[in-house]
């Protein structure tokens, strides 16, 4: 008896680790990666140089959800942002293992990028006229709204909900300044984990920012957190380099455009952050680039 | 400098509730500060004792872990406050142990003859502290305590981070949308804590010299 026990024992214990192995190694296309892609690119550009070094860092969210998101056991970032990385990096020939993650936060992407820190920027980065002026921002190829993150049976059913009462987001972010503009009081946190914790706790009503990041933490927390709400904003995510590399532009649209015919978005969307159900949406025009 | 377009409410709004958290923070940690400096010098072991413990625990923490405790440990156990008052709290439970330290050292310049004196002419522990030995304590350690204050105006940026709007939050927020201009808005809010920062000196000083001992 006792051994049938150690045994049904270790075999869960197996089981869940088989589990927690499989589910990093899940999630995302297999992207195929171009062979001898240096030949393709031009002698100075910036593609060819990277093709040619074989490597790539690629500044993420290491915080969200479904975008961007690093567990602290996983080696690599998981999430829509990373596929989309890869697809990036696979049109140059190197392979996602070659990919060097480097985590942004929103404070750091403009800088990381100016400093040739990172290569490109794929970290929920909301195309703006401003951050357009000093960096490079091609796409959209995401488009997302603001939303609501509530408890289960939260008296907060719409954004008209929300005036007078404590809502979270993180500290300096674009959500909370469209709080504020709905009569809220912003709580700004550093991290959306941090936010989702106060929101759990109940010592604010509710977490507000970009859809698509709300539904990751609903969706690890489906009994308690729910996303309420039309959106009442629009965000389009792009794809940052550095503005000196304008040849870069056409390159994102172009592969990105690709990954779009042939199924690649979709797959990559259905991977992550299409994991907590709904429909599969088209993927949005791109902006055209400047010459 | 167009981020001052419709901003500048915004960061006046910012760095006033910077100064509530100092003003706040500041009386409540002289007076916390004040009462753990005489309880390390009163006569009871008992109260020696918590207010060395005290001391040791907040003085060797981290700011930071201080407010993790009051935002996120707190409510779980039961500790909800309006967020004004957990970012005073924290920065209370912080400076205070500083401010007594300070203050044990102003009581440890008055020679130990004048407290004698004082309790064999009979006044309480008490009396001889609030009488004789505070009065003398507190002119000699303006400087210090000045320095501790002024790191505490400071410190108060660290509720950013923590639901409170205050100026680094505010200013977090402008770098963030006007990532053109970030130079122009650090100058900005480096100007302003800096005159946050000198009036408190020049507060001091005016304190020092009308205080001076003749």
């Amino acid at each position: 008896m006792r051994y049938a026990a150690v045994a049904a024992v270790a075999a869960l214990t197996l089981a869940a680790c088989g589990n927690a192995g499989s589910s990093e190694t899940e999630g995302g296309a297999d992207v195929d990666v171009a062979d001898n892609a240096a030949e393709d690119f031009e002698a100075g550009t910036k593609m060819k140089e990277l093709a040619d070094a074989g490597s790539i860092t690629i500044g993420v969210k290491f915080d969200q959800p479904g975008i961007g998101f690093k567990s602290a056991t996983a080696d690599a970032p998981a999430g829509f942002d990373i596929e989309m990385g890869k697809v990036l990096a696979a049109s140059l020939g190197i392979a996602a293992e070659d990919i060097t993650w480097k985590e942004t936060v929103s404070d750091n992407r403009e800088p990381f990028l100016q400093a040739d820190e990172v290569d490109v920027v794929l970290a929920s980065y909301s195309i703006t006229d401003e951050r357009r002026e000093i960096v490079g921002q091609a796409g959209p190829y995401y488009i997302t709204g603001q939303q609501l993150l509530v408890k289960k049976g939260s008296d907060i059913t719409d954004v008209a909900d929300v005036k007078g009462q404590e809502v979270c987001s993180v500290t300096g972010s674009t959500s909370l300044d469209n709080i504020r503009a709905e009569g809220a009081t912003p709580r700004g946190f550093d991290t959306y984990s941090e936010c989702r914790d106060q929101v759990l706790d109940g010592t604010v009503e509710a977490m507000s920012t970009d859809g698509s990041i709300l539904l990751g933490y609903a969706a690890e927390n489906p009994d308690e957190l729910e996303v309420v709400g039309e959106p009442f904003s629009e965000e389009r995510y792009g794809v940052g380099y550095n503005i000196e590399n304008t040849e870069m532009c056409q390159w994102i649209v172009d592969t990105i455009g690709d990954a779009e015919e042939d199924g690649e978005w979709a797959k990559a969307y259905e991977a992550t952050l299409g994991k907590g159900g709904g429909e599969t949406p088209t993927p949005p025009e791109f902006d055209a680039c400047a010459a | 400098m167009t981020f001052l377009d419709g901003n500048v409410g915004l960061i006046l709004q910012g760095f006033w509730l910077t100064i509530q958290l100092l003003v706040l923070s500041g009386i409540c940690s002289i007076v916390l500060g004040t009462l753990l400096a005489a309880a390390r010098v009163s006569p009871v072991p008992l109260l020696r004792g918590a207010a060395v413990v005290y001391v040791s625990i907040f003085r060797n923490t981290p700011l930071l872990v201080v407010f993790i405790f009051v935002f996120i440990a707190g409510p779980r156990l039961g500790l909800n406050y309006p967020f004004l008052v957990k970012g005073v709290l924290a920065m209370t439970l912080y400076t205070s142990a500083f401010v007594a330290e300070a203050l044990r050292s102003g009581i440890n310049s008055v020679p130990v003859g004048q407290a004698e004196a004082a309790r064999s002419i009979g006044l309480t522990f008490g009396q001889c502290m609030r009488e004789v030995v505070m009065p003398q304590a507190l002119r000699a350690v303006i400087p210090p305590m000045a320095s501790v204050l002024i790191a505490m105006a400071k410190n108060t940026s660290v509720a950013a981070a923590f639901g409170l709007a205050e100026a680094t939050a505010t200013m977090r927020g402008l770098t963030n949308n006007n990532a053109n201009e970030r130079l122009m808005i650090f100058l900005v809010f480096a100007l302003g804590y800096i005159v946050i920062v000198e009036l408190m000196s020049f507060a001091a000083n005016r304190l020092e010299r009308r205080w001076r001992v003749a």
